[in-house]
């Protein structure tokens, strides 16, 4: 896979994220040959197959920690409902006052969790599932490309405890694209960014619906 | 041959996962639910030698799984081509006010402690 070895090359610059460059190329490669997205997906079927179990197997690093898991768990449900929170929110906001289609909107707010989940919110409440996975998966990767630098600028720090809080909101923001570059550039922040992950899933199942069917 | 045992696994944990969130109507999909199920299951030794030839190697490489989805983006052009700006904003603004929201929630609830790993932790 050479963008994953012009990625390490590059000392892992988020910009050249391999997902970002193989999406763009195979897209544009799509659209120049004429190829429909049907066939492409059907040839793709062994690696999109492949994300089940590596779901699964994000429990892995969850297992290792479960000694500090337990210790923190009440601080890390925390702070995952409070990132999700505040991105399903501001997502629904800022797209309702820029005047975007209801049933789009209704697609953005659960771009936070991992690609299939979120379709599955989307329909529940409303939006559009196949545009609700697409912006999920932007967002995936506007985290994982954009992370290096907000953590920068909120002045998070190379100790552990700093590492663990980048990939926590890593992967509870920007889900399992945002966990793929956490796992890549700390274990810490990996194993954290999986938990993130999978407790966004849990929460934003059960409390995207329940919000949205209060005002209703 | 604990690469393949590893794998079918993780299958099995996933297709578990798949039932019971179907019978029993959870809210999340299957593979988060083989996920919650693999934790428990790893206090068993056998599984745990062979999914630690499998996993590390899947998330690694957990990126490239999604390129496919990603790739679907072609199907929605016309929508790309008249809010794309307005839709790539929300994106992106939602985006960051959540990961720094959530990263400072944790370091206001963690304020200066380094957590050290508990020896014990490693299997």
């Amino acid at each position: 896979m050479w963008p994953q070895r012009v990625y390490a090359g590059l000392n892992q610059a988020p910009w050249a994220n391999p997902v970002f460059i193989s999406v763009a190329l195979l897209a544009s490669a799509l659209q120049l040959s004429g190829v429909a997205y049907q066939t492409y997906f059907s040839g793709a079927q062994f690696i999109h197959f492949l994300l089940g179990p590596a779901v699964v197997g994000l429990g892995w690093p969850l297992w290792v920690r479960r000694q500090e898991l337990m210790h923190h768990g009440w601080r890390l449900l925390l702070a995952s409902c409070v990132g999700g929170g505040c991105a399903a929110l501001s997502a629904g906001t800022l797209a309702w006052a820029l005047d975007l289609p209801s049933d789009v909107v209704r697609s953005l707010i659960p771009k936070s969790v991992t690609a299939p989940v979120a379709m599955g919110v989307a329909e529940t409440i409303g939006g559009i599932p196949a545009l609700a996975a697409v912006f999920a998966v932007i967002t995936g990767m506007v985290g994982a490309l954009s992370a290096k630098y907000l953590f920068a600028w909120m002045g998070l720090k190379n100790s552990p405890r700093d590492w663990r809080i980048r990939g926590f909101a890593l992967g509870t923001v920007a889900h399992g694209i945002g966990a793929a570059r956490a796992i890549q550039v700390n274990e810490d922040a990996g194993a954290y960014a999986g938990l993130g992950l999978g407790l966004q899933v849990i929460l934003a199942s059960v409390l995207i619906p329940l919000a949205l069917s209060w005002p209703l | 041959m604990p690469v393949i045992q590893g794998f079918t696994a993780l299958l099995v944990l996933q297709t578990i996962g798949e039932i019971l969130a179907r019978s029993l109507h959870l809210l999340f999909p299957g593979p988060v639910a083989g996920m919650v199920l693999l934790v428990p299951a790893l206090f068993w030794p056998p599984l745990r030698a062979s999914t630690a030839s499998v996993v590390p190697f899947l998330l690694q490489h957990l990126s490239l799984l999604f390129v496919p989805v990603g790739v679907g983006v072609v199907t929605h052009l016309g929508l790309i081509e008249s809010a794309g700006v307005r839709l790539l904003v929300v994106i992106v603004v939602a985006t960051w006010v959540g990961m720094v929201a959530c990263a400072l929630c944790l370091r206001w609830l963690w304020p200066n402690v380094s957590t050290p790993d508990a020896p014990a932790n490693r299997p």
